[in-house]
């Protein structure tokens, strides 16, 4: 079905999220033929899991609904979930991709009313709140899913969860005889927009986390502070559900540094600006929170961010990195050991809770991409040797959402013009 | 000698410290301060110790002990985001304040260190006895006997173990070319002072 409508004039779009979305709506509405995969069940990839942007601090819902809005009414669209690239032969202007489509164990009749969630009783971890709490075995990704259509989990399917399921369905959407489909189709060019990952905070030994429980990442902050999140929105820490009022940001979890990330992800520092405003959203004058860094990298226009969370009176600033965390073994609190850099004086500091920021590592690292891929030291996508595939966002180099969306915008359009390079060679 | 560096002390140190150039590259994270062991007992940490030679706080960084309070553990090198090899330069620094002349002089580990390589370049092998004795005669006659009436038991004990051997107290063991060790070290030595412009 779908490789009936793609041709060497249509446009790969890898990865659906916020820039994925812009570079497929982008070419479509220049009248271009876009198929857009994206590996999980919904768009909106990363962007969606975010509480608040900033600087204007609104909500990712927002932006997201607009992109929705513009590929549902587009017909150049074809967005294809739980789909996959297995591989890439061709040149530019004739790609062949092989696709592959996991099940969903839904149909298209879905109206997500939610009555196979409530026939079945086992959960499984809930990615969408990074694991953090769980979910029905038969769930909505999340609210803002789109397609707007529920996923049976594979690990129900064949047992009399499943079954019920299915029962439980009253357009009998559910198939549970749905199986992988590798599917072959032809292309002119490919956006990579795979993204980014969190860096695995666990390998920053230093730091315990995954050995205290009251170490966090920024991704999972974003979740406690949302209301969506597992808490409903309430900031408790996980070690035991108290009020966490004393936090600590530690910035360069992972980033510039040669043991971990060479880069700078430089979103990080923006990022624990704007959550030491959950803090005293939740708290207000009550809320403590204290950023450790080597040096605020407030890029580009968010001088004024920086300047008003300096001046804001709950929140202090440590010009430090931290050396090692410890754990306050009575009251579970992570207690911080470092120099100041700023008079090098000793500390050791006790919080309720410590935040790492950590890093941007490429989604793709570990990954075999094709041959002719061009990587760059820390991983992010340069492009190809052959000029027909682009790297696009967060894949490309460590963007927040605005210049995530840039950076898609200028890819979609350096993939149109290969399409009419194609188109106008065909025509000749 | 480095008149022509002496305003630019990071040159200096570039030029005559083992791993110098690398001093440049610190970022002042603080990373190596707060993992360091012996931190709260040194004057200035490895961080601050760079920033001072960036600073060019010559005499300073030259006079400070803090260099060898280093015992070679190694946990700032492993933490350190810049991969500065921070033991290498600090015992590169001592190195070279001793060298000067301007390490403090009753350093412990200063002191231990010359009495240990005095003692090795005379044979070309370690002569554990005397190297013993002279750490407890390095303060006087009196708190010598002091000290090895205090270690008598241990003595004994490495005697009968034949770990100690008492007859080295004669002059004891050496390689088989004495000379040309000490030739080879004296060579060593004099291509190194040229190099750092400390030649006669």
């Amino acid at each position: 079905m779908t490789a009936s409508i793609a041709t060497s004039q249509t446009i790969l779009v890898v990865g659906g999220g916020i820039s994925g979305m812009t570079a497929a709506v982008e070419a479509a509405e220049c009248g271009k033929q876009v198929i857009l995969a994206e590996k999980t069940a919904t768009l909106g990839g990363r962007t969606a899991q975010l509480y608040r942007y900033f600087p204007k601090m609104c909500h990712p819902t927002c932006g997201m609904e607009i992109n929705l809005k513009r590929i549902k009414g587009n017909r150049n669209v074809k967005v294809m979930t739980m789909t996959e690239v297995v591989a890439v032969s061709g040149t530019s202007g004739d790609y062949s991709v092989t696709l592959k489509v996991s099940p969903r164990y839904v149909t298209d009749d879905c109206t997500a009313c939610g009555k196979c969630g409530d026939a079945v009783s086992s959960e499984v971890p809930d990615a969408y709140n990074y694991n953090l709490g769980k979910v029905k075995a038969a769930h909505l990704p999340h609210a803002m899913a789109y397609p707007q259509r529920y996923v049976v989990d594979a690990s129900i399917v064949g047992t009399p969860e499943g079954e019920a399921a299915k029962a439980a369905c009253p357009v009998g959407a559910v198939d549970l005889a749905m199986t992988e489909q590798t599917i072959e189709i032809k292309v002119g060019a490919v956006i990579w927009a795979t993204g980014w990952r969190p860096y695995d905070a666990a390998k920053i030994q230093p730091y315990g986390y995954g050995r205290f429980k009251n170490v966090i990442t920024s991704v999972e902050f974003e979740r406690l502070a949302d209301p969506h999140g597992p808490t409903g929105g309430k900031i408790l820490r996980p070690g035991d559900g108290k009020e966490a009022k004393n936090i600590a940001f530690i910035q360069c979890a992972g980033s510039r540094d040669e043991n971990h990330l060479r880069h700078c992800s430089r979103i990080c520092c923006m990022a624990s600006l704007k959550q030491t405003q959950y803090v005293r959203e939740a708290y207000g004058e009550e809320g403590k929170s204290t950023l450790y860094y080597i040096d605020i990298r407030a890029i580009d226009r968010f001088e004024d961010f920086y300047a008003m969370v300096w001046n804001d009176p709950t929140v202090s600033f440590v010009k430090s990195k931290v050396a090692r965390i410890a754990e306050n073994e009575g009251n579970g609190n992570p207690i911080l050991h470092g120099v100041n850099t700023e008079g090098y004086k000793r500390y050791a500091i006790e919080h309720d809770l410590v935040v790492l920021a950590v890093g941007m590592e490429p989604e793709v690292t570990g990954v075999k991409l094709p041959d002719d891929i061009i990587q760059d030291s820390s991983g992010f996508i340069e492009g190809s040797k052959d000029g027909g595939m682009f790297g696009a966002g967060a894949a490309s180099s460590p963007l927040d959402v605005n210049r995530a969306v840039q950076s898609a915008t200028a890819a979609s359009l350096r993939a149109i013009q290969v399409i009419h390079k194609t188109a106008s060679t065909e025509a000749s | 000698m480095s008149q022509a560096y002496k305003n630019d002390f990071l040159k200096e140190v570039e030029a005559n410290v083992e791993d110098g150039h690398m001093v440049k590259m610190c970022m002042q994270c603080g990373v190596c301060a707060g993992s360091c062991p012996l931190g709260p007992h040194w004057e200035h940490s490895p961080q601050k110790i760079f920033m001072m030679i960036r600073a060019g706080k010559r005499e300073e960084v030259l006079k400070s002990d803090s260099m060898w309070m280093c015992t070679s553990c190694y946990n700032c090198i492993v933490r350190c985001p810049r991969k500065l090899p921070i033991t290498h330069i600090m015992h590169g620094l001592a190195n070279y304040s001793h060298r000067l002349g301007l390490a403090p002089d009753k350093q412990p580990t200063r002191e231990i260190a010359k009495l240990f390589w005095n003692n090795i370049v005379k044979t070309g092998r370690v002569n554990e006895l005397t190297f013993s004795l002279a750490m407890y005669f390095k303060d006087g006659f009196g708190q010598g006997v002091k000290n090895a009436m205090a270690m008598q038991g241990i003595g004994l004990g490495l005697v009968k173990a034949k770990r100690l051997n008492p007859m080295e107290i004669l002059g004891g063991h050496s390689c088989k070319d004495k000379s040309g060790i000490q030739k080879m070290v004296a060579k060593a030595r004099e291509i190194e002072d040229r190099r750092r412009g400390l030649a006669k």
